[in-house]
């Protein structure tokens, strides 16, 4: 009984935690006084200057563009990775395993930096090019990592009896690999995805100074002072997190049952 | 079809943007600005102001991982222990968070402490002395504690649910009571998510300029700070890389302990 009680007061203390900041953001993206001590009114300016704010616009389509296209094609290299060392001998895709493990396990100021230094020696402008690289560079493991235990669970046979049966092989791999397989691809893109959007010190060392995601430009913002907009901004990408999420958890399990 | 083909693409994206960036890296750190090898970018760490900025990031992550790890801990065993429908709801609660941009989550904190922020109007308010915290290493152990404090909770969370029930009962029939069913057999199996908790939230706390910057004001300067101002002020690429690989040193022990403890590969927490 005691014990009970103790777990939910503790689930309701690292809950305040957790939750505090965000809802603090939340009312004050609402507060029309803009000295955060004081409740000078309810108020959507914060909100309408946002939207009328070009510099943050164009940064939001730059971050979804940018996860996109990066997430997209990290899928393809991780999964056409992943079907490869299939056949490798085991040393080998031990030594390359160890490969993928690098970005993941690196500090990011680290692959941060050693991007950027590779960008100047190879004489690439820095700008949306070199950004869309370096997180087509992390995303990579987190698909590789998400598709290699669905493929190893794959039975070989059924490839081969595809084949027999007269299949091509890119007919064998669509028909009978590729479904077996697209969870995981599913789940590696939507990693890859959420990575990209969230990632701020690898995209702080390749971004150009003419161009902005929204992490960046939430650092220079917060560097600057404070602007209320953020909060507003912070409410927007919280809400529609938490609309996703909800989206996201509650429309398979209709499937399945 | 060529098999070996078909890793051609992986192989020479990671060769390109990850083996012989890390290679340049170590190039700059082990040469000066003509090219000629020296150990003075590494040697550096040991000056004042370098050392200085090392032991504080050292310090503050080491702190940071331990509070985690003792927040966490007790989260994940009662997360795991859920039951029912209820589960995965209360499991998404706290992943939430994790998922607002992680420098908005650093400004609520801003927020909260700053001298005349939401915190100190509260206790003025209540007629309390005022908490000047912002600015101070104790504010940038919170916000490390903040962000990373998912990181802990989602590996040792992956291996609780994955102890067999039957073990803790057997030990409960062969006479342990709760503390000894823990000390004994939860504790051990969990060893794999501890490691890799404490290496997920050590790593990046130890690197970060972010949560510094913002929270510490310009004051407090990590060594993650010292190694962002070498390359986006400064400018001197040699010694950033040289501080850099002193870095690296420290995360390569870290993955080497945290591939022994975790052969499988499985308490990966994402």
């Amino acid at each position: 009984m005691i014990r009970n009680i103790t777990r939910k007061i503790y689930i309701c203390l690292i809950f305040i935690f957790l939750y505090a900041p965000i809802v603090t953001l939340m009312v004050l993206s609402f507060n029309a006084s803009k000295t955060r001590s004081k409740w000078g009114g309810f108020t959507l300016k914060w909100y309408k200057s946002l939207f009328e704010n070009e510099a943050i616009i164009q940064a939001l389509i730059n971050t979804l563009a940018i996860a996109f296209l990066s997430a997209l094609i990290a899928t393809v290299i991780g999964t056409i990775a992943c079907i490869s060392m299939q056949s490798m001998k085991k040393r080998n895709r031990t030594i390359l395993m160890g490969v993928v493990n690098i970005p993941m396990l690196n500090a990011e100021i680290v692959t941060g930096i050693s991007l950027m230094l590779l960008f100047i020696s190879l004489g690439i402008k820095f700008g949306f090019l070199t950004v869309l690289l370096a997180h087509i560079t992390f995303n990579i493991p987190y698909v590789i990592l998400s598709v290699m235990p669905r493929m190893k669970q794959l039975n070989p046979s059924t490839y081969e009896a595809a084949l027999d049966l007269g299949a091509s092989h890119l007919k064998a791999f669509f028909k009978v690999v590729f479904p077996d397989i697209f969870p995981g691809i599913l789940s590696g893109f939507v990693m890859a995805f959420t990575m990209s959007l969230d990632d701020f010190i690898i995209t702080h060392f390749t971004k150009g100074p003419g161009i902005h995601t929204l992490s960046t430009k939430i650092y220079t913002e917060v560097k600057k002072g404070i602007k209320p907009e953020m909060y507003a901004l912070s409410t927007i990408i919280f809400v529609s997190v938490l609309a996703l999420l909800i989206l996201v958890n509650y429309t398979p399990k209709k499937k399945e049952k | 079809m060529n098999k070996k083909l078909l890793s051609a693409p992986f192989l020479f994206w990671s060769a390109l943007f990850i083996i012989i960036p890390l290679c340049m890296v170590f190039y700059y750190g082990f040469t000066d600005k003509d090219g000629a090898f020296t150990l003075s970018n590494i040697m550096a760490i040991a000056t004042p102001e370098h050392s200085k900025a090392f032991f504080e990031a050292v310090k503050l992550s080491l702190l940071s991982t331990v509070i985690c790890f003792f927040l966490a801990y007790p989260l994940a065993m009662i997360l795991a222990n859920l039951k029912g429908k209820r589960s995965s709801l209360i499991a998404l609660i706290f992943i939430l968070p994790m998922w607002m941009n992680f420098l908005l989550r650093t400004l609520a904190w801003q927020t909260l402490l700053e001298k005349t922020g939401v915190i100190n109007s509260i206790l003025g308010f209540l007629g309390l002395p005022a908490l000047n915290i912002i600015n101070t290493p104790g504010a940038i152990v919170l916000g490390m504690v903040y962000n990373f404090l998912p990181f802990m909770v989602l590996p040792i969370y992956n291996v609780l649910c994955k102890i067999d029930v039957n073990v803790l009962n057997a030990a409960r029939d062969l006479g342990a009571n709760e503390a000894q069913a823990f000390l004994k057999v939860t504790l051990p199996l969990s060893v794999p998510g501890i490691i890799s908790g404490i290496t997920m939230v050590f790593v990046p706390a130890l690197t970060t300029f972010v949560i510094s910057t913002i929270l510490g004001g310009s004051k407090i300067l990590l060594i993650g700070n010292v190694i962002e101002q070498e390359f986006t002020q400064t400018g001197n690429w040699h010694l950033g890389s040289g501080l850099s690989i002193v870095l690296m040193m420290f995360i390569i022990f870290n993955m080497v302990i945290s591939a022994i403890t975790d052969k499988e590969g499985d308490t990966n927490a994402l």
